[in-house]
Parts: structure tokens; C-alpha cells; sequence
């Protein structure tokens, strides 16, 4: 290819974890001007330029922010480093030998020699047409993340009286959204007992706006030729199947989906990665490198996160795994970690057993949990055994495996992490 | 102007009759009901070129579905239209099932179907590792094939405008006269269009339109049909078009791999009442994803990226009727055009050309052109065929729809196309951007804003398939 550049660092994708992984592998000795950042929107940032509401940052920064006023700490960051960015450019594909390909208006078609690849491309959400929704498909059905984007960046309102299926936090945020620009929301229906949202998100989108979240109840099917004119919901029963009688119709013109966010891995799928089929992410190492040498990733490609702040520390482990593997670190037997009892999935999947410093497994539950214990087993030996008032599968745990228990690992020791009665 | 032909309907028989006769010294004007071309039963169905097997002995259905089939392989060439001679398979079951598909296989030698065998479990097994293994044999049809059936229409009218044929959008007839052996047709929006000879090529609404002309009486049952589309990633569960036993409903529950490799299952059969109401009925996919399961076990509707329904014209004597209205032979009637349909298209054409030449005769343009722009698919070309194309036009470098790999430069294309696009889904339906797995939720917006820049439109006026299906309203306060 007549366009070919030479970096020891790829980061795919210029949201908060491609920006904090390719700051954390300057940090860990990597010249910045041998990474470079490939972004496919038209700026750095990422979903976070869309996301103007706060709560961002409390974790990480000690202060509340904007979703563009967290993402600028680290453009700013960025900018006054030598690390390459090009936005506007999407990666077509990876190689088995790391080669990234990519394209954009200004260079072509471009083809990057890398010594290491970080993955944080994010999620996406999941559409209608993945859920058993019937009626028709008229305009005026959308993700409430395209939604987000008409109204926060587009400046246009996609519709005037709104029913949100799906109380994840992108639904909770855009029902107070819509209801500020004068839209009327009807109601938000989730299909599970409980909300995947996070809880502040239902006290400050709903409960202050008097917006009501019906629980076990979901759209069964949207009505309008053209553009929404209803939907009939229903309640559902423990095997979320509508159960008859309950069915009710609400006029209304457009619907809202925030029915789960699904990580973006159709290059981590090309390049043949192990991946974990709860996360739908890479399976990942301590470090997150992949089960491809030298492929790396992080941020919700990997795993979908709660908080942004999750996605920041996440990826400066990244950055500092890929600046160790260029510099020659490889890992090569492995402690494997797993969740069982309630804990849906666990990352990372496993641990180098030479890793000397402190490892957060991260991970979800799988159900509303009340005065619980989370036991974390090394084999069959009890090491970390703490009490939790409450566990949801809206929040995203984590466990600090420390330094004296790191050092008794052996290949193949498991890891189990688990509910137990409180 | 007075055309020498009208057709009616923008379907794929329509459009490739247009193209049929565009070959001929014929002013042909085509009227549609909606704002683009494919917009009826053409957009959603099976996709499937049957081999011509199931229709009755000496029935139209079985003469042109053979000759369509046949015919369908160099058209889409020609055409560039994505098409793929993958094979059908009748799935038996049980003894009965295999005397099902014997007889099948009798109707097809009599039918003209080349290349037919009837195969055991263990060959069925071999060329279709994910079939069920309650199968015990199937009916294995080598011409059959897969074809996007949207882009043959679209493909089509590019065609058939390139050689001279006028297209009129958002033209629903609602009126017909003749005076002086010229047909006056009037939309309901009150312009007039004026023809020597009409062909009625209104699919659902034909026996609507027959009726307006001059009293005949059709009845076309709209049979619905829902599917469920399945991710990409499902690709190999089926390679070849695969069929239960019929019954009278119809081919029963197939599981397919589409031209653009999607696994497509479906249809249901049910005859309802509205001919305008796409609805998927509630609980229906359950049942249709049970019903393939038991052919293909693993699909899954865990797989679905989209479920959407289409309506079939039934006609109740089964068969197709292509006849003349019995009182003026000038207007020529194409009634209960349902399955072998799109298989048939290509033939139904060239009977219908033949029809046309008969009342009117005339000769052929010396300058016919019977293909049309090559599009350019960016996913599918070499690196040095993207650099060279990016080298002239850097809007190919520029990725939209993420899921597809669709870029910039073919977005533009479809919408300056002849003919071309002009709301969100017929960009879809021309370059599969929105098509894949997020449904559009990345690049919806980029090709509303595309569409606004071409067609120098503000972007809240870009719809979704015209009529009111606006997707944003006034501005944010």
C-alpha cells in the first residue's frame, strides 16, 4: 500500500478510553510521538460530546462534570503531547501481524505497522429489530442514544409525546431530557423486575419529573403507517412473555429504545479474539491484552461500564499492559477468574501469575441483591469475604485481589467470585 | 405528451417490463403509487429464484417461473444485482414426506426444471451439515437461487430511465377514461397522464385498478408474511434455500441465506384484511422461529437483527392471470402476481412485451442499452481498486455505515442515481447502509444529513419513506 506509517502504538477510537490508554502508554514510557489515536467521528471525545448532562467524573476527578467537560480534561491532554490523532478515519480491518488498516477523505486508504493495538470502540446500542416487538416500523422509532445526538447535537426534537422501552441509563437520562425541551413522556417500561439503570438516574429523570417506570412491562407492538401512532405495552410474567389481559394502548409519536448497550467488536471479531460471551467483549488478561499478542482493549468494547470513571482506570491499565509488551513484557501462564452464584461474568478472565501488583476484578450481578456477602475463592481457600448492603446489575463491583494473594498464584489456580447469604 | 405505454406499479414486474420495453420505440411512462420504486410486496419477501417445481402442470405459474428462473442469472449480471444459484432443498420428514417430494420432483420434470435430484439423509447432511436430524431426505433443486429483490427493481428502473422511460412518483391512479383510443389515467393529487396502452402491474391493488377501469372483478387476498433477518454472523447455517413440505397455505417455513448473506426465516401465511398494514402480529416470530427449527435447529431468534412482514397477492384460482381487460385489449391486466413472482419477473416481462407488441407493434431502438451504471461496492473491491477509486473521489475513503462498510461516495451515488433516492430507506435499500446489525443507529442520522446536502432540502424534510414518516421535528429550544 502506497500509504504506510510506522507506530508502536495503535488506539482504535478517540473516546475516554482510547484518549486515557494512549496517555497512560506515554506515562509508561512509550515516546508519544509513536502513538497515535484513529477516531471515526469528526472530533475526539467520543459519546461523551453528546452526553451534556452531568454526573461524570465524581470518581476520578473529585467534582461533577459534563459529559463534554470530562471528555476535554483529556483532549486537552492529548493536545499538548505529540501523539497522533486522526479523526474522521475508520478502521476497515486488523491483521494477524498488527497491521492496521484505515481510511479517511484526506490520507486514503492508510496502512499502520504497530507494534501494539488498544481496542476502545466502544458500544453500541441494541435496536428494535433485535427485540420480538410486532406492529408495524413506521419513522419515529429510535435508540435513545440517536435521539440524544438529534436533540444535544443536531438541535432537533424527534418527537412530541414519547414511550421509552428499557430503563438503562441512556433511556432514564434522555425521559428528563426530552421532558425539558417540552416533549410529554408517557411512561418508561422495563422488562425486568428491576431497572438496569443506575439509581440516582431513576430519582433525578423520573421520580423528580413524575414520570412513571413500569416494571415487568414492556412494548409489544408499535402502531402508525408512517410515523409512530401508539404502542400496545403489557405486562410480562417470570419468563418475560406478555401476559394476556394486561395489554394497554398509549397514543404516542415516537419510542424511545435503551434496551442495552452491546460492545463494538465487529474488528476484534475479524482478528479472531476469544471472546467472553456474557461481556460480549475480548477476554482479557490483568493487563487486558487479548488472547491475540499485542491486541489489547478496553472501555466498553470490552465490557459495557456504569461510569465513565471505570472506563478511565480501566484504560490506563491498558496503556501501561500495551507500553509493557512493547517494551518486551509477555505474560504466559495465567490464574483464571470466574463468577458464578450471581456474578454474571467477571474482568478480567485471568492473571499473569507473575503480576506482583494489587488486580480490581471487575464485575456485574445478576439479579437485585439485599445484605449479601461477595466470597471470592482462590481454589478452594476463602480470600476476600466482604458484606454488601445491596448489589444491582445496574452498577458494575469490584474486588481488589492484593499483592500477598498474587504471589501464591500458580498456572491454572481459579479464581471464583460468588454471592453468598449474608 | 401521450405515452404509448403506462404501467402501473413500481414493483419488480413493473420496473422490468418498463426495461423490457424500453428496448422498443415506445414513450413508457411508469406511475407509482409511493415515492420509490419497490415499495410493495417487492421489498419484502423470500428473495428467492424458485426452480419452478411447485406450481400445477401447464399453469402460467409454472411456465414462467421456469423461464424467469432461467433467465435470472444473466439479467442480474447484466444488472450488476447481487444474485447467487445457491440451490433449494424440500425437507422431508417422514416416508409420507418423501412420496411429498417425489411427486415434486415428477412436477418439475414436467415443469422444464433442470437439475434435480432426490437425495438421502446422508447427502443432505453432507451438503447441509446444520440440518435437522429428524430430516431423512430432501429434494434437492440446483437451479434455484437467491437475488435481492428490492435491488432488481431499483436496478431495473436505473435501466429503464437510462433508455428513456419517465417515472412518476407519488402517483396513486384513482381514475381511468379513454377517449379516442387514449387512456386518461388521474392521480388522486389531480395530474392526468395520458397512454395508448396500460398495463396494470399494481400488485396488491391490481384488482383495485382493473376494477376502475371497467368494472371487472378481481379478488387478491392479502396474505402476510412476517420473517425475522438474523445477523451476518449466523452465515453458515444454511447455505442452500431450505424448504419444508408445502401445504396449501403455501411453501411453508424456509430458511435461507439472502443474496447480501443474511439468514432469512420465514414466512408465515395468513390471509388478512388490510392491504396497507405491514404489522408483524403479535407473538407471530415465535412461532415462526419454532416452526424453522425444525429444519435448522440453531436458529435462533436470539440472532435477529430485524423482523419486518410483507403481503402476497393471492389470487384465488392459484395461478397468475395476464390477460388483456375483456373489454379493451389496450390495457393488460397482471393479477395475483404472488410467489413464483419475483422468481418469474424476468419472463413475465417478456410475456408481457410480447402482449404490447402485439396491439402496438413497433421496432427496436438501435441504441438499447440493457444494463445500467455499475454501482460501486467499496467492501467488496481489491485494496488497489479502493485506492485507485479513493485517488478520484475521496468520498470513498469515508466510512457511514459502519456495519456494512458503506461509504460517503456510494451514498451519493444511489441519491444522483437515475432515479435515485430520496429519503433514508432508499438509500438503504440501494448502498445496505443501515442494513446491518445496528439497524442504522450509527449512520441514520449521517445520511439524513447527506440527503439534505444533495437534494438542497433542510434536514428535518428528509423522511423516512416519504408520506409523513418525518423523523425529527422543529428545532430544540
Amino acid at each position: 500500500m502506497s500509504n504506510t506509517l510506522n507506530f508502536d502504538l495503535v488506539v482504535v477510537g478517540g473516546g475516554p478510553a482510547g484518549m486515557a490508554a494512549a496517555l497512560s502508554a506515554r506515562d509508561n514510557g512509550i515516546p508519544e510521538e509513536n502513538i497515535i489515536i484513529l477516531e471515526r467521528a469528526e472530533t475526539l471525545g467520543g459519546i461523551l460530546e453528546q452526553c451534556i448532562h452531568t454526573g461524570f467524573g465524581l470518581h476520578y476527578f473529585g467534582e461533577e462534570l459534563s459529559g463534554p467537560e470530562y471528555a476535554h480534561k483529556f483532549i486537552e491532554q492529548v493536545e499538548n503531547t505529540k501523539i497522533a490523532v486522526k479523526t474522521d478515519t475508520m478502521v476497515l480491518n486488523i491483521t494477524d501481524d498488527n497491521h492496521v488498516i484505515c481510511s479517511n477523505k484526506n490520507d486514503g486508504l492508510i496502512e499502520i505497522k504497530a507494534k501494539a493495538i488498544i481496542l476502545a470502540m466502544g458500544c453500541r446500542e441494541r435496536p428494535r429489530g433485535a427485540l420480538d416487538i410486532a406492529g408495524s416500523r413506521p419513522a419515529g422509532v429510535m435508540s435513545a442514544g440517536a435521539a440524544q445526538k438529534f436533540v444535544n447535537i443536531d438541535g432537533y426534537m424527534p418527537g412530541k409525546e414519547v414511550v421509552i422501552l428499557g430503563s438503562g441509563d441512556i433511556g432514564l437520562i434522555m425521559a428528563r431530557r426530552m421532558t425539558l425541551e417540552g416533549a410529554k413522556v408517557k411512561v418508561v417500561c422495563e422488562v425486568m423486575p428491576y431497572s438496569g439503570g443506575l439509581q440516582r438516574n431513576i430519582v433525578q429523570c423520573l421520580e423528580d419529573f413524575d414520570i412513571p417506570l413500569r416494571l415487568s412491562c414492556t412494548v409489544i407492538k408499535v402502531h402508525g403507517k408512517e410515523r409512530v401512532e401508539g404502542v400496545t405495552i403489557a405486562n410480562v410474567d417470570e419468563h418475560m412473555l406478555p401476559i394476556p389481559g394486561t395489554e394497554e394502548y398509549i397514543p404516542c409519536d415516537t419510542v424511545l429504545l435503551s434496551v442495552g448497550l452491546i460492545p463494538e467488536n465487529e474488528l476484534s471479531n475479524q482478528i479472531n479474539l476469544e471472546m467472553d460471551p456474557v461481556t460480549r467483549g475480548p477476554k482479557v488478561n490483568e493487563m487486558r491484552e487479548t488472547s491475540h499478542k499485542g491486541v489489547f482493549a478496553c472501555g466498553n468494547v470490552l465490557q459495557v461500564h456504569d461510569l465513565v470513571d471505570y472506563v478511565t482506570l480501566e484504560s490506563q491499565i491498558a496503556g501501561k499492559g500495551a507500553a509493557q509488551y512493547i517494551n518486551g513484557v509477555t505474560a504466559e501462564k495465567f490464574a483464571y477468574c470466574k463468577g458464578i452464584n450471581g456474578v454474571r461474568y467477571t474482568v478480567p478472565q485471568k492473571i499473569n501469575i507473575e503480576q506482583k501488583e494489587e488486580v480490581k476484578i471487575y464485575f456485574r450481578v445478576a439479579n437485585v441483591y439485599k445484605d449479601k456477602r461477595i466470597v471470592v475463592k482462590l481454589n478452594d481457600e476463602v480470600i476476600i469475604d466482604k458484606k454488601k448492603k445491596k448489589l444491582a446489575p445496574g452498577e458494575m463491583e469490584n474486588v481488589a485481589i492484593k499483592p500477598e494473594i498474587l504471589e501464591k498464584l500458580k498456572a491454572d489456580d481459579q479464581i471464583v467470585v460468588s454471592i453468598e447469604e449474608g | 405528451m401521450v405515452y404509448d405505454v403506462a404501467i402501473i406499479g413500481a414493483g419488480v414486474v413493473g420496473t422490468l417490463t418498463a426495461r423490457a420495453l424500453s428496448e422498443y420505440n415506445y414513450n413508457v411512462v411508469i406511475l407509482e403509487k409511493t415515492s420509490d420504486v419497490a415499495m410493495g410486496t417487492t421489498k419484502a419477501n423470500s428473495g428467492i429464484v424458485h426452480a419452478g417445481f411447485d406450481a400445477k402442470n401447464g399453469s402460467l405459474k409454472a411456465k414462467l417461473n421456469v423461464q424467469g428462473c432461467n433467465m435470472m442469472e444473466n439479467l442480474c449480471k447484466m444488472l450488476y444485482v447481487p444474485y447467487e444459484k445457491n440451490g433449494s432443498l424440500v425437507v422431508a420428514f417422514s416416508e409420507n414426506e418423501i412420496e411429498t417430494i417425489k411427486e415434486l420432483y415428477n412436477r418439475g420434470i414436467n415443469n422444464g426444471v433442470p437439475d434435480m435430484e432426490i437425495i438421502d439423509q446422508k447427502k443432505l447432511r453432507e451438503i447441509e451439515p446444520n440440518i435437522s436430524e429428524n430430516a431423512v431426505g430432501a429434494l434437492w433443486a440446483k437451479s434455484a437461487g437467491i437475488v435481492s429483490p428490492y435491488e432488481l427493481a431499483i436496478a431495473a428502473a436505473e435501466c429503464a430511465v437510462l433508455n428513456g422511460v419517465n417515472f412518476e412518483r407519488n402517483f396513486a391512479v384513482n381514475n381511468i377514461t379513454k377517449k379516442d383510443d387514449i387512456f386518461q389515467l388521474e392521480c388522486k393529487c389531480g395530474k392526468k397522464v395520458e397512454a395508448r396502452v396500460v398495463i396494470n402491474a399494481a400488485g396488491l391493488y391490481a384488482d383495485t385498478i382493473a376494477n376502475i377501469w371497467n368494472g371487472e372483478k378481481f379478488n387478491i387476498i392479502p396474505r402476510l408474511g412476517e420473517y425475522g433477518l438474523l445477523d451476518r454472523g449466523c452465515a453458515s447455517l444454511a447455505s442452500h434455500t431450505i424448504f419444508q413440505c408445502p401445504n396449501e397455505m403455501g411453501k411453508g417455513i424456509l430458511v435461507t441465506p439472502t443474496a447480501h448473506h443474511n439468514i432469512l426465516v420465514g414466512p408465515s401465511a395468513v390471509n388478512v384484511e388490510e392491504k396497507d398494514d405491514l404489522s408483524v402480529r403479535v407473538g407471530a416470530l415465535r412461532e415462526v422461529f419454532s416452526k424453522a427449527n425444525k429444519s435448522v435447529p440453531a436458529v435462533s431468534m436470539r440472532d435477529m437483527i430485524t423482523s419486518f412482514a410483507g403481503l402476497r397477492a393471492h389470487l384465488d384460482t392459484d395461478d397468475f392471470y395476464i390477460e388483456p381487460s375483456k373489454t379493451d385489449n389496450a390495457f393488460i391486466n397482471l393479477i395475483g402476481i404472488e410467489s413464483p413472482g419475483l422468481a418469474s419477473s424476468p419472463a413475465i416481462a417478456e410475456y408481457v412485451k410480447e402482449m404490447v407488441l402485439k396491439v402496438s407493434p413497433t421496432d427496436k431502438k438501435a441504441d438499447w442499452n440493457p444494463s445500467r451504471r455499475k454501482p460501486v461496492v467499496f467492501r467488496e473491491l481489491s485494496k488497489a481498486e479502493q485506492e485507485s477509486l479513493i485517488e478520484n473521489n475521496p468520498d470513498y475513503a469515508k466510512i457511514i455505515c459502519r456495519c456494512e462498510t458503506i461509504t460517503e461516495g456510494e451514498i451519493r451515488d444511489a441519491i444522483r442515481a437515475p432515479f435515485g433516492a430520496i429519503d433514508v430507506d432508499g438509500v438503504k435499500r440501494r448502498t445496505r447502509a443501515g442494513m446491518g446489525r445496528c439497524q442504522g443507529g450509527f449512520c441514520g442520522s449521517k445520511v439524513m444529513e447527506i440527503l439534505s446536502e444533495e437534494l438542497g432540502k433542510p434536514i428535518n424534510e428528509i423522511n423516512k419513506f416519504g408520506g409523513n414518516s418525518d423523523i425529527i421535528y422543529e428545532r430544540t429550544k
